[in-house]
């Protein structure tokens, strides 16, 4: 038996809501203190709440675990105690071995540097010395395939480009433990399966990792066992063909009564998958493409509905509101329907998104469904290099410039 | 498991090698002063990464670079000269007056913009720090070095200028590092304070020029510090700008007010600062990634 390279005992974060309020002015926190000088250096009464709570594990060395569960439900939260980024309220974890996170593409990117520069910054961020990058720095450049723009600074890259120069540095790590958050879902496509190539190398070198992600595919794929996180508690844990099938069944199961996604308010009808129709690709739950889509619901209509409006919303995962319509008047027998939504395209930023999808009679809800599996957008990004410049629309565009005549 | 019965030398192998591997222990914040300054030193190769982002960034960033680093000091020279010296006549212990007060204004604006970039240093890299781990303290010691490449160029500017003045630096000019290294040590005891303040409230940011302003008032740079009366000075002292800026200008001409009881209050006030400032930065640490 392999040994234990993370152990991991009642892991517990608790978070203040709302912490950017007016306390977080160092004037008022003044104020307070001069008028109640006794409670002002004391902790006010904030609300909280537990983004995670009594989560144990033990991780061996050489495997790869996958991380599952809805948004919030305290998957990055785990992550992030892995990785030292914020400390546990209570609890403990032992790590043996350098820890590398990937948490997000381009860490440490300035874009006033040029592409060899920020090589090596983003690969010394991420945990990699200098010696080491110096000897990997032709592999990086080259399975990035920027060799003719090494240096150039960043900013005059295209978001193709600077995404592949990211990803390059960080498939080059090879601390002892990595931790992988969702970064995979950006990017294109091709490039996307070329990484995880990569990842998959890594793994047999016997390498520990660990991968949160929405596309349950990658986790069948890559990883040997899965925890499912739910509300902050681990709900489940094992191979990973029986966590991820339990995970999708509670997530499209008529029983899920307590599952927050499913509000059944009468057995007249309810939804019971969706998919993507075309363009058909490897999971018809990620979309990969700027072409025109067909997204199709299904509805098992059990009474006879009449003048009914039905309701369709998507979001993103920090639950804003990126689209929604309804249409008037439509009736349905009982039986098995499709609802079928085209596009001309989902100009969204790559990322996870959820559908949400109702029926009404006469003002009365008669069906509520937070749609799962998370529509994925990987489709390749056409936005700022900057982070802070990414909106939700995620639109195609060209630019010339020319000088008016006369 | 398999491995182990097919290939035992090559799990031990594997498990040797585990046992060299560093191990990591993560618990909550606890109330002990461990100020983890091995950890630093074990990260000595990304501080180095910080600080030529830093110095590569700042000169390409601004068209005119370097000449801009000898600008500075060069113009609010000539306006002290002209304002402070030749008007108001202020005493500058018998040196020219342009050395006398570019001798002073060469660690000052290390010291004001140096502090400036350790404040804002934690909350301009939120970014990096909600997404890897490394030692916190890295930024502001960063801040803080990298600011030494502008000193740098402006000492370079001030020993030329010293010389063409006909003052030839004495055997003190070797304690000038001395002068130097408590420059960089009052920028990172009060930065320390002043940069976790910074994540946690959002208004610090607003106080800084005052406090830069109000510093240069209380420091020795257009005035001489004998002008205070010997029983204050060390009083004057505990602004550690004070004893930085009559030994630079000491140790360069060989001139002005030799290191007394104002140098003795400076260090220990730094002493005091940098402590308390490791001190309140590794507590506060714990919740930066959680607020910015």
């Amino acid at each position: 038996m392999s040994a234990t390279v993370i152990q991991a005992s009642g892991l517990s974060k608790r978070y203040e809501r709302g912490a950017t309020d007016s306390s977080s002015l160092l004037r008022d926190k003044l104020a307070r203190a001069v008028r109640t000088p006794w409670k002002a250096w004391s902790g006010n009464k904030k609300e909280t709440f537990w983004a995670l709570k009594d989560v144990s594990m033990d991780v061996r060395e050489g495997e790869v675990l996958g991380l599952i569960g809805r948004n919030g439900s305290g998957k990055t939260t785990l992550l992030k105690i892995l990785s030292r980024i914020t400390r546990p309220t209570a609890g403990w974890a032992t790590l043996h071995g350098r820890v590398g996170s990937l948490l997000e593409v381009g860490t440490g990117f300035h874009p006033e540097l040029t592409g060899r520069e920020n090589t090596y910054l983003s690969g010394a961020i991420l945990g990699m010395s200098k010696q080491e990058i110096t000897r990997k720095f032709d592999e990086i450049v080259a399975f990035a395939e920027l060799e003719d723009f090494i240096d150039t600074a960043v900013k005059h890259y295209s978001s193709g480009m600077y995404v592949r120069l990211a990803f390059a540095v960080a498939a080059h790590l090879e601390p002892e433990i990595l931790l992988v958050d969702e970064v995979l879902a950006v990017g294109d496509i091709k490039f996307q399966k070329k990484c995880l190539g990569k990842l998959g190398d890594v793994a047999r070198a016997g390498r520990t990792i660990i991968l949160v992600s929405h596309q349950l595919n990658q986790i069948r794929r890559l990883c040997h066992r899965t925890m499912w996180v739910d509300a902050g508690t681990l709900r489940q844990a094992g191979p990973t063909p029986e966590v991820v099938s339990a995970y999708e069944s509670a997530m499209s199961s008529t029983d899920g009564a307590d599952l927050p996604g499913r509000n059944s308010f009468s057995l007249k009808a309810r939804f019971t998958h969706w998919e993507i129709l075309e363009p058909s690709g490897d999971s018809p739950h990620t979309l990969a493409s700027h072409s025109p889509v067909k997204i199709r619901f299904h509805l098992e209509v059990r009474q006879p509905i009449r003048n009914s409006q039905q309701g369709i919303a998507l979001y993103n995962v920090d639950r804003q509101l990126m689209w929604a319509t309804a249409a008037q008047d439509i009736s349905f027998e009982p039986g098995f329907h499709y609802l079928d939504y085209d596009f001309p395209s989902l100009p969204l930023r790559p990322g996870a998104y959820s559908w949400q999808v109702s029926i009404w009679e006469h003002e009365v809800q008669v069906e509520l469904w937070d749609a799962v599996p998370d529509l994925i957008i990987a489709a390749q990004n056409h936005q700022h290099w900057r982070d802070e410049w990414n909106g939700v629309l995620n639109i195609p565009s060209s630019f010339s410039t020319s000088l008016r005549k006369g | 498991m398999s491995s182990m019965t097919s290939h035992p030398a090559v799990a031990a192998g594997v498990n040797k090698q585990a046992s060299a591997l560093p191990t990591i222990r993560i618990e909550p914040m606890r109330g002990g002063i461990d100020l983890r300054l091995g950890e630093l030193w074990r990260y000595r190769e990304l501080l180095y990464f910080f600080v030529w982002r830093d110095v590569k960034v700042r000169y390409k960033q601004t068209a005119i670079g370097v000449l801009w680093v000898i600008l500075q000091p060069l113009l609010s020279m000539l306006v002290f000269t002209l304002f402070f010296g030749r008007l108001a006549k202020l005493p500058s212990q018998g040196l020219p007056y342009p050395v006398f007060y570019f001798a002073a204004l060469v660690p000052w604006l290390y010291f004001s913009m140096a502090l400036v970039s350790v404040t804002n240093i934690v909350v301009d890299n939120q970014r990096v720090i909600t997404k890897v781990y490394f030692p916190r303290l890295i930024l502001p010691v960063s801040a803080a070095l990298s600011g030494l490449v502008d000193f740098a160029i402006g000492f370079v500017v001030l020993v030329i200028f010293t010389v063409s003045y006909g003052i030839r630096p004495g055997p003190y000019v070797l304690l000038l590092p001395l002068f130097l290294v408590l420059a960089f040590l009052t920028v990172l005891g009060i930065g320390l304070w002043l940069s976790a303040l910074n994540a946690l409230y959002r208004d610090v940011r607003y106080l800084i020029p005052f406090i830069v302003q109000f510093w240069m008032l209380a420091s020795p740079v257009a005035y001489p510090s004998s002008i205070v009366p010997e029983r204050y000075r060390w009083l004057y002292g505990l602004n550690p700008m004070a004893g930085v800026i009559d030994g630079f200008r000491w140790a360069l001409t060989g001139r002005g007010q030799a290191p007394s009881t104002v140098l003795i209050a400076s260090t220990a006030m730094v002493v005091v600062a940098v402590f308390g400032g490791l001190i309140f930065f590794n507590r506060m640490e714990g919740s930066i990634a959680d607020r910015v």
